[in-house]
């Protein structure tokens, strides 16, 4: 399917660290930019991302699915060359385009020979600066996410996870499905996407990073010239604030062999204070692979299920903790009730020192594989960027994590995760 | 390239959905796009049979560690079908010295990530470390190379865990049973008829002593082959590798039968009924994989190769250009082809989902006449041209990933070729012509080897 997934966790939990090699370099565009720069001389290749602040926060429930339309339009016709051109100017230099979309952000990324980059730069900017958004496009792309929302709106983990952002969000947009609704999708015409595109991809509100064989000075040629292409307007708006709500219990039916288990709430955003305490607890809890206390008791112990996790994502503003599984039908009251045993024990009492090492060990002495290609690094570094992390973040990462305690970790979970109050959605119990 | 039995390879244990995607992505990252650093490849084998090799990246202070078995669910037997699958996660279970699920444990306080999938060729358990960890996970795989203790309640537990994961990744996904459905009906005495992950019921009947006798009958040096690949010296890794694996003794591994497919005569069809709003078809066509002996049909592989580029390398190939953005009769269409398997076949297949209000038939006629058009009046130069730089600067692409070489090295190597192929792989791409596609695409992509599966759409309300 071409609409993107729901949930953009790996940037979070791709875990971070910086090595040695790493030197970040940082400046702002004269038209408003910030810009991300690392020199990467290790192979002849350029990577750049572009991202702003156009993710599905910017719908509102008239014009849901607007902002992932957008998206997804960028690439289909610039400048007045057909999609085809556009794809086909880009695959004949071997440069590779790309997109991505998740709540916060929409993005662009380029990757590209170092021999090929000023023609790649330039098919990079006709791309960004002057989408088209032909109406025979417009048209032919609205069936396909209508159909595709049919389709998604068939299978569980997607009714699952719409339902439970809906749930816990309640009309704030995050929790709007990220593709729309056919009603609004159909609704959605060319003005409207010129007036998003103008309103939201503006220079001033742009990220850019580089990563690559090139030199600072090129870096700032290619930045400005990024920039400069892009509307600008200092009248930003900033994202609505998450209110708390309820939780609610959702048993959604379905013929699937398995339910399907969303249980969580609203938890942090980007720059929380408790956020090393908590990132650190939940890898002990449900985030760190075969050794989490969550896999050890639902899969390990009891067989009760291939995939059981928990995870923070934190947006620009509050976003959701969550705990997962699937199981077959009949288990899943077990499974629940082994969830909440472990989640209650775990904010109750916080990890034992032994557990707190673990994590610590995991966390610093693999540091040098987070960051172990230029890829990673661009996909970090486009994190850091979009977020407004400080430059020192990863220099002062390992410090960070080494000095979470058990009783920071404690105090956080009882502080942030409430059990109280959790939405639950199952689907597949009927 | 080595996509499309790769793709339906599991992987043990999937986390979350960000990890999902990311495996999923890394598997595709293979198609097309090669690499050519084999000639810097060390290799060793050791007395007992095992082979090594180790390809040097100094980028980055780190090491991935991969032991491959050549022992895939095309090695099971009726019955049994599975068993690779659920003994590579008893691989985690404990040895003599270690308890269950320790090895992940010291992994992990080694700041390692770890896992590992199987195929219908192979096994494969991997690690991805800081460079100076590498001698634990050496001496940890040495370990259970030759002392795994596989316990009945253990297992019993596992089974559970697995019969999840069919669930999971193939009961409830409407596609992955399509695909199913396809492999048994196309094979029908050849072993890639079977699933990898394994026929429920022989799951159900599945006991600790399946898993002993796959570990008796497959695992052993010299069936195995260890590669490593980062910021190491190969003389270090062949000291540790002599030192840690040197010592286990090798077996005599049965041969196996060749199994081969009868010959097809005629359409295959099958309608698969399950929950879904749009239908959904997959084509696949019996071809051959490469042969072992490079001199028999390499030319006409490569054409087959190419040929599934030009349909569905791009936006801009034929199958998303015609049957989506021109005719409108499909929201996705996309073509693969397997060029290399170690059972010596291959399917060169098709999947679109229709536009709504659109008949499977009316794809599969808008497929076929694509295939007609092609046979007709062959591809244009600049279609090639575009599969060719694809492959050039994929090249390039490709040394961003150490883990992928490895994954290059390990698949050719199990499959039953040498890892010296990829140095000629993008030469033999950039030599095929229009006509050898035209040729090609005549002599295989014809009905009497066509296997069609369709999605009969089921409403979500109604029982299964």
């Amino acid at each position: 399917m071409f609409i993107k997934q729901l949930f953009f966790i790996s940037i979070f939990f791709l875990p971070c660290f910086a090595q040695a090699a790493v030197d970040i370099e940082s400046w702002v565009t004269n038209d408003g930019s910030k810009v991300y720069f690392v020199e990467s001389d290790h192979l002849p290749i350029l990577d750049v991302s572009v991202s702003f602040k156009a993710g599905s926060v910017r719908d509102s429930e008239i014009n849901n699915g607007i902002a992932s339309f957008t998206n997804h339009l960028m690439l289909l016709g610039s400048g007045g060359e057909n999609e085809v051109d556009i794809a086909n100017n880009f695959t004949n230099i071997g440069a590779q385009l790309d997109s991505s979309f998740d709540q916060d952000s929409s993005s662009f990324s380029l990757r590209s020979l170092i021999e090929k980059k000023d023609t790649a730069i330039q098919l990079f900017n006709k791309v960004l600066h002057k989408p088209d958004f032909n109406e025979y496009v417009i048209k032919r792309e609205k069936k396909r996410y209508l159909a595709s929302i049919r389709q998604s709106d068939t299978q569980p983990s997607s009714i699952g996870s719409k339902s439970f952002m809906k749930t816990i969000f309640g009309k704030h947009p995050y929790g709007l499905p990220q593709s729309g609704t056919e009603k609004t999708i159909n609704k959605i015409t060319k003005s409207q996407l010129k007036t998003f595109y103008n309103t939201f991809y503006l220079s001033n509100q742009a990220s850019i990073v580089i990563v690559g064989d090139i030199d600072k000075k090129t870096a700032k040629v290619i930045a400005s010239s990024i920039s400069s292409g892009l509307p600008k307007n200092l009248n930003t708006v900033d994202y609505p604030e998450v209110e708390k709500i309820q939780g609610k219990n959702i048993n959604i039916p379905h013929p699937s062999s398995q339910a399907h288990l969303f249980y969580g709430a609203p938890a942090i955003k980007r720059g929380d204070p408790d956020f090393f305490p908590l990132y650190v607890g939940n890898y002990i809890l449900g985030g760190g692979g075969f050794v989490s206390r969550l896999t050890s008791e639902v899969r390990e112990k009891n067989g009760l299920a291939y995939s059981v996790y928990s995870y923070f994502m934190p947006y620009l503003e509050v976003g959701p903790f969550q705990v997962g599984l699937q199981t077959k039908k009949d288990q899943i009251g077990k499974a629940m009730k082994i969830v909440n045993t472990t989640l209650e024990d775990f904010i109750e009492n916080g990890p034992t020192e032994k557990e707190l090492i673990a994590a610590k060990s995991n966390m610093i002495g693999g540091f040098p594989l987070r960051l172990d290609s230029n890829q990673k690094i661009l996909q970090y570094l486009t994190m850091m960027a979009f977020y407004d992390y400080p430059l020192d973040y990863l220099k002062t990462f390992p410090d960070s994590v080494n000095s979470v305690t058990t009783d920071q970790i404690k105090k956080a979970f009882q502080k942030k995760v409430k059990i109280k109050d959790f939405s639950t959605v199952i689907v597949g119990v009927n | 390239m080595i996509l499309s039995r790769s793709s339906k390879a599991i992987i043990q244990v999937i986390i979350l959905m960000g990890t999902k995607v990311h495996s999923y992505k890394f598997f595709i990252l293979l198609f097309l796009f090669p690499i050519s650093v084999f000639s810097q490849i060390h290799q060793k084998t050791l007395d007992n049979g095992m082979k090594i090799f180790v390809k040097e990246d100094d980028r980055a202070p780190v090491v991935v560690s991969q032991v491959w078995y050549k022992a895939g669910s095309i090695d099971e037997v009726n019955g049994k079908t599975g068993i690779a699958h659920a003994f590579e996660h008893m691989m985690f279970k404990g040895t003599k010295t270690t308890k269950p699920g320790e090895f992940s444990e010291i992994i992990a306080a080694a700041g390692g990530r770890e896992n590992a999938f199987t195929g219908a060729d192979y096994t494969c358990y991997f690690q991805r470390l800081e460079k100076s960890k590498l001698p634990i996970s050496l001496k940890m795989e040495a370990d259970r190379m030759q002392n795994l203790v596989v316990l009945e309640e253990e297992f019993k537990k596992e089974i559970q865990v697995v019969m999840e994961e069919r669930r999971w990744r193939t009961d409830d996904k409407p596609t992955a049973r399509a695909n199913e459905l396809m492999q048994s009906l196309a094979f029908i005495s050849h072993p890639y008829g079977r699933p990898i992950v394994g026929w429920m019921d022989d799951l159900e009947n599945m006991s600790y002593k399946d898993a002993e006798e796959w570990y008796q009958d497959w695992y052993a040096p010299n069936n195995a082959i260890l590669v490593v690949a980062g910021d190491v010296s190969a003389k270090e890794v062949f000291a540790l590798a002599e030192q840690n694996f040197g010592k286990i003794p090798s077996k005599s591994i049965r041969d196996t039968k060749p199994q081969l497919e009868a010959e097809q005569h005629g359409v295959r069809r099958a309608v698969l009924k399950a929950p879904s709003k749009l239908g959904y078809i997959q084509m696949g066509y019996k071809v051959p994989a490469l042969d072992k002996d490079l001199t028999k049909n390499s030319s006409e592989i490569y054409a087959l190769e190419v040929l599934a580029g030009v349909l569905s390398n791009t936006s801009t190939s034929r199958l998303n250009q015609n049957l989506v953005n021109r005719d409108n009769v499909a929201i996705s269409a996309s073509a693969s082809y397997a060029m290399l398997t170690r059972g010596g076949l291959s399917l060169f297949e098709f999947y679109a989902t229709p536009s709504e209000g659109v008949d499977d038939i009316k794809v599969e006629m808008a497929v076929k006449n694509e295939i007609k058009e092609i046979i007709n009046n062959g591809v244009t130069d600049d279609e090639l041209n575009r599969i060719k730089m694809g492959v050039i600067s994929g090249d390039v692409y490709q040394k961003d990933s150490v883990f992928n070489v490895g994954m290059f090295i390990g698949q050719l190597e199990t499959m039953g070729y040498s890892h010296t192929l990829m140095d000629q792989y993008t030469e033999n791409v950039k030599k095929v012509t229009s006509a050898q596609i035209q040729e090609a695409a005549k002599k295989y992509l014809v009905d009497d080897k066509l296997t069609i599966v369709t999605i009969d759409p089921q409403p979500i309300n109604s029982a299964q």
